[in-house]
């Protein structure tokens, strides 16, 4: 792993004098996702993929300076040929191809195989070594069909519709939120009501004209009604994680909480967390996504980072790859899911 | 099994008890008796035997996937339990999920003749039913043949469901699912109708439970208004004489007269119709004996004479629910105990648990304090005009136990919890020193809130020295004060202690790791 180390900051490649993904303010870092595990302030200027650039510049401020490059438009930082794909993640999510007299390696970043109406999709790349995210990297992960899972959601809405309560369902406010209001104009043409949280989020994503459904804040409709409890029987209220256990649910009045995302697969995390449903969504690879892309590939080297990346590595090298991991300043729960 | 699975889903869908209750009701309004047995069975946590080994669902789940044994051990840290990862991994595995067959066929014709089936067979068996069934109902198959089966509601709310669908009262239904019974229709039958039966005189009433006292004892009013006594440290257990028989229920709803022939031949001198509430003692030259000795009467049936003389035993009796065939569970403790004292006056096998009078609440610390030496476990407070309840119902009938042991010992090593504790690391082993080493003394992992759990759970993911596979040996410099309740010596651990009901009463951020116990002031508490 000559060519892309672990440095203190994090993956450093010395031939472009770049950092991928860095925790710790560099020089030069080169972004795959807006994420807050992937995207962190402080360094001195950034490269991402032009779709993304909207969504990082929500996530650094102003003041940083963020250069983007369309996917397949090719960059020579040192002796380093670097082009951005597109990783089926989230908008603008981008894996990075690097290619140099090291031959060809490929940093995944998040990413996903599933369709996604809020992103373009995976696009696989053949290369040597193949730096793949794991954040779901044990066969218990497998994802059902999107449209199934869309359709208990908007089960679950109407049940509680009919019993009068309100549908809270919590996710992440980048991607996930964005993915459901999508998905869900199969099912509905309601508005639904989003925690003011999610709202940047949402307009960026409707400025890079993604169709998704109409969206309303809660707090224009709590403070329009004097009794506010009642007012939300029968809505979809959209809010991250965040929000739970605040004040700020209070005033939705009865409920039903869930939670979208890959970890809810596991009936004992969602017990633990005490969501009433818990619905398997997921913006990262199953296990059978990482492992068909890792064949796709090509790479007779992979290297597993974020998540489960002992147990994918240690996996690969019975099938006969050269396999590793490398650490990240992450561990646990995955921001973007 | 379908509609018992779909039931399962409703309860673990909702938090709410009047949904859960809701769902019990529909499913027992209208599913066919035979498999409202079965469902009851498994709701109020009763189990089948073990049927399947959980190796043995392993083995064959590794063969229907092909994963290797080792990754899917790592599927189990992360899952926490083995019959949820099998059926996890096992959605790889096609299946139609057409299966139409009953709970109660299921059950009695499937799953209970396994038993009769060789190893082989039994794979055969099993594989082909995982192709018939989908994600939930292979969950529930493989809970079920491992006798794990466990549904997110207590008893109390089956209860609630079965009353509600039967249009019986609580305490009813209450009694007559107490004890042992069949899971059959003709038993749902009888559970649902409105006529007494035969079976329902042998049986004790539902326990009326003591809630632990937390708020200062003066807010609870006139010492006057109480009755107090110890806290006997036995088996709480119904004494029930009726129509010429004796039955002693223990409050886990086990028959356990054969253990105790001396409490029951004493019993026969009781008026017809007389339920008695009460603790059964290890009793000697008039003072308790450790609960430790009374384990000796529970496990051996083959020796009973041998240690009918090694532990003689007593009914500390503290309440009268019926008298004279008559429930008198309404009347105040305090009428209850009048007609108790006349029932029982003597000090001889059945007695009467002796009041203690207080004149202030504050004399009741040096009493309380003397706990540990009379061989008891603090002091139990009844108001006085207090009806015998069901359940545990706070306000009434308090315990007020002496505080635990106490020791400082050093977190060394974690592991994941199970259930909804999975992926978390909840599960501690301490240490205290021996010289320059930690020596185990205890595991524990209760008594800490869910945010110190998240909070540990990170800190310990980056001060990790070594994992032996779900197992973390962690850098020996978190300080918990653990409680626990007794310490005896043990020659099966290594610290040669074993100490009971351990857990962390909290986390000592204020103390380094060189100021947590040695084994030499902890084997002190034991003089």
């Amino acid at each position: 792993m000559a060519f892309l180390s672990e440095s203190d900051q994090g993956l450093f490649c010395a031939a472009g004098g770049f950092h991928i993904d860095p925790w710790l303010p560099v020089p030069r870092a080169l972004i795959t996702h807006a994420h807050g595990d992937h995207a962190r302030p402080g360094s001195d200027a950034y490269l991402c993929a032009a779709g993304g650039e909207g969504l990082l510049r929500r996530r650094l401020g102003a003041e940083a300076t963020i250069e983007s490059i369309a996917y397949g438009r090719e960059l020579t930082i040192g002796s380093v040929r670097v082009t951005f794909h597109p990783a089926g993640h989230v908008l603008g999510s981008a894996q990075i191809r690097l290619e140099s007299d090291a031959g060809v390696w490929v940093v995944s970043g998040d990413y996903k195989r599933a369709h996604d109406p809020t992103c373009a999709p995976f696009e696989p790349l053949r290369c040597d070594t193949f730096v793949t995210e794991s954040t779901f990297g044990l066969p218990i992960y497998r994802w059902d069909e999107t449209a199934r899972v869309i359709d208990e959601i908007a089960a679950w809405w109407r049940g509680n519709a009919d019993a009068g309560r309100a549908s809270l369902l919590f996710c992440y406010n980048l991607g996930k939120a964005q993915r459901l209001l999508a998905e869900l104009m199969r099912v509905t043409e309601r508005p639904v009501y989003v925690h003011g949280m999610m709202l940047g989020m949402i307009e960026a994503y409707r400025d890079a004209g993604i169709a998704m459904l109409p969206v309303l804040p809660v707090i224009e409709r709590a403070a329009g009604r004097r009794s506010a409890a009642a007012s939300f029987a029968g809505e979809l209220i959209l809010a991250p994680v965040a929000a739970r256990g605040t004040p700020w649910v209070r005033r939705l009045g009865e409920l039903s909480d869930g939670f979208a995302s890959g970890l809810m697969r596991v009936r004992g995390v969602r017990r633990q967390r005490g969501f009433d449903r818990g619905f398997v969504l997921s913006d990262h690879a199953d296990w059978p996504a990482l492992l068909a892309t890792i064949a796709e590939t090509g790479a007779s080297r992979v290297l597993a980072t974020h998540g489960h990346a002992e147990p994918l590595a240690r996996h690969l090298a019975g099938l006969g790859l050269a396999s590793g991991t490398i650490r990240t300043a992450w561990e646990g729960e995955p921001a973007g899911d | 099994m379908k509609r018992f699975a779909e039931l399962y889903d409703a309860i673990d869908r909702t938090t709410s008890t009047n949904a859960k209750v809701a769902a019990m009701v529909g499913y027992f309004q209208t599913a066919p008796a035979a498999d409202v047995a079965w469902a009851i069975f498994f709701l109020t946590g009763r189990r089948l035997k073990r049927l399947v080994p959980s190796a043995a669902i392993r083995d064959w789940t590794l063969k229907a996937t092909g994963i290797d044994a080792w990754l899917l051990e790592e599927c189990h840290a992360v899952v926490g339990d083995g019959a949820e990862t099998a059926a996890l991994v096992l959605d790889q595995v096609a299946s139609t999920g057409r299966d139409e067959t009953p709970l109660s066929e299921w059950v009695e014709s499937r799953i209970l003749p396994l038993r009769e089936l060789g190893p082989g067979e039994q794979h055969a068996q099993v594989a082909h039913w995982w192709t018939l069934l989908d994600r939930t109902r292979r969950f529930m198959l493989l809970k079920i043949l491992t006798g794990e089966l466990r549904v997110g509601v207590s008893q109390t709310l089956v209860v609630r469901a079965l009353a509600e669908a039967a249009a019986l009262p609580a305490t009813t239904i209450a009694a007559r699912l107490m004890g042992d019974w069949a899971p059959t229709a003709a038993w749902v039958g009888a559970l649902m109708s409105a006529e007494e039966t035969s079976d329902d005189r042998s049986r004790p009433y539902p326990f009326f439970l003591a809630s632990p006292l937390e708020a200062p004892l003066a807010s609870l009013g006139a010492p006057a208004d109480w009755l107090i006594e110890w806290k006997w440290d036995g088996i709480r257990a119904q004494l029930v004489c009726r129509g010429g028989d004796v039955h002693l229920w223990s409050r886990g709803e086990e028959l356990i007269t054969p253990r105790f022939p001396e409490i029951a031949a004493a019993a026969t001198r009781l008026p017809d119709g007389t339920v008695l509430d009460g603790e059964v003692l290890a009793f000697r030259d008039g003072q308790p004996l450790l609960f430790s000795a009374l384990q000796q009467r529970i496990g051996r049936q083959r020796q009973l004479a041998q240690a009918m003389r090694a532990v003689p035993v007593v009914f500390m009796a503290y309440d009268l629910l019926e008298d004279h065939g008559a429930d008198i569970r309404e009347q105040p403790i305090e009428a209850r105990r009048l007609r108790l004292e006349a029932l029982l006056p003597g000090g001889g096998m059945l007695r009467t648990s002796p009041l203690i009078a207080a004149e202030s609440w504050a004399a009741l610390d040096p009493l309380r304090a003397e706990s540990r030496a009379r061989g008891v476990e603090g002091l139990m407070l009844k108001r006085r005009t207090s009806a015998y309840g069901v359940g545990r119902r706070k306000g009434d009938w308090w315990k007020w136990k002496i505080d635990p042991y106490t020791i400082d010992a050093v977190l060394i090593y974690a592991q994941p919890g199970s259930g909804r504790r999975a992926s978390l690391l909840t599960d501690y082993t301490f240490g205290v020193w021996d010289g320059d080493e930690l020596v185990p003394i205890a595991k524990a992992y209760s008594g800490l809130s869910n945010d110190e759990i998240a909070e540990i759970d990170r800190w310990i993911r980056r001060h990790t020295r070594e994992r032996y596979g779900p197992v973390r040996h962690v850098e020996p410099l978190q300080v918990f004060e653990l409680g626990f309740e007794a310490i005896a010596p043990s020659p099966r651990h290594r610290s040669g202690i074993a100490v009971r009901f351990p857990r962390m009463l909290r986390w000592r951020r204020d103390k380094g790791p060189r100021d947590a116990d040695t084994l030499d002031s902890v084997r002190k508490l034991m003089a």
